[in-house]
């Protein structure tokens, strides 16, 4: 699934990456815990989390997930979205909660990592 | 025994949450541009990381070095920090000590040193209470060696 679908099922707002919305997702890795994600994450998942510090988006680099997707409306401050910009990580933004979020994309068939 | 090819040192500042995976992301940065297959330097990294957030949460300051040879990467990882009175139970997924600040931060969920290990061929700490903690951790660059 591209991640323009992505953003159009969760109403997100893009923080940044407007350009790489492009990108095709396949698994999903949800928490807000960085050991986990960095756990259970092979590469290229979308990542779905509550955590909006700097330490997300260094996770989400070494990683090496396609994007981020913040939950529960919750906005990182501006050096966090700089920093994901150099990275080249697309950053979205939903209202929705975590559980939403996973029962949607699990709906269209996107499928979690384990 | 391979040559050594590189050895890095870094500086980890204890405590500092703001500048806390600077390390890892240049060392991430260093094995991309070596050209180091993207599957080993995911490894390497996630050790780093986990081994740099480490310091951070409970040491002063700690150093990481970088060491490459033709067969492996290898992390040493330092700090002069508290130090792990049980060292195998740290390394039991969900065992943590970790404080609600850095659980805010993401971390403390009884997964870093598990995940160092799970992602290393071969994985050491030397621990001495009160003194800091030493972590060797070698990623074989080919499964063969």
């Amino acid at each position: 699934m591209q991640l323009s679908e992505i953003k159009e099922l969760l109403q997100c707002e893009v923080l940044t990456g407007e350009d790489d919305l492009q990108i095709d997702v396949q698994q999903v890795v949800a928490s807000d815990g960085m050991s986990e994600i960095l756990a259970f994450a092979k590469s290229k998942e979308l990542m779905v989390t509550g955590l909006t510090n700097i330490q997300s988006i260094r996770t989400a680099d070494i990683a090496s997930v396609s994007a981020v997707v913040y939950c529960r409306g919750k906005r990182p401050d501006k050096k966090v979205i700089e920093f994901a910009r150099q990275k080249r990580i697309p950053v979205l933004v939903t209202k929705m909660v975590m559980f939403d979020i996973c029962g949607i994309l699990y709906n269209r068939g996107l499928k979690g990592v384990s | 025994m391979a040559a050594e090819l590189l050895r890095e040192s870094f500086e980890i500042q204890g405590r500092n949450f703001d500048k806390a995976g600077e390390v890892s992301g240049e060392i991430k940065v260093i094995l991309k541009d070596l050209g180091i297959d993207a599957s080993y330097i995911r490894r390497v990294v996630i050790v780093a990381f986990e081994g740099e957030m480490n310091v951070v949460m409970y040491a002063d300051r700690g150093t990481m070095t970088l060491i490459l040879t033709d067969d492996d990467v290898n992390l040493e990882i330092k700090d002069e920090g508290p130090g792990i009175p049980d060292v195998e139970l740290a390394l039991q997924e969900g065992w943590s000590t970790a404080s609600d600040e850095m659980r805010e931060m993401g971390f403390g969920f009884g997964m870093g040193l598990p995940n160092m290990k799970k992602n290393s061929d071969e994985f050491r700490i030397d621990t001495e209470v009160g003194k800091g903690t030493a972590v060797y951790a070698r990623v074989k660059l080919n499964a063969n060696v």
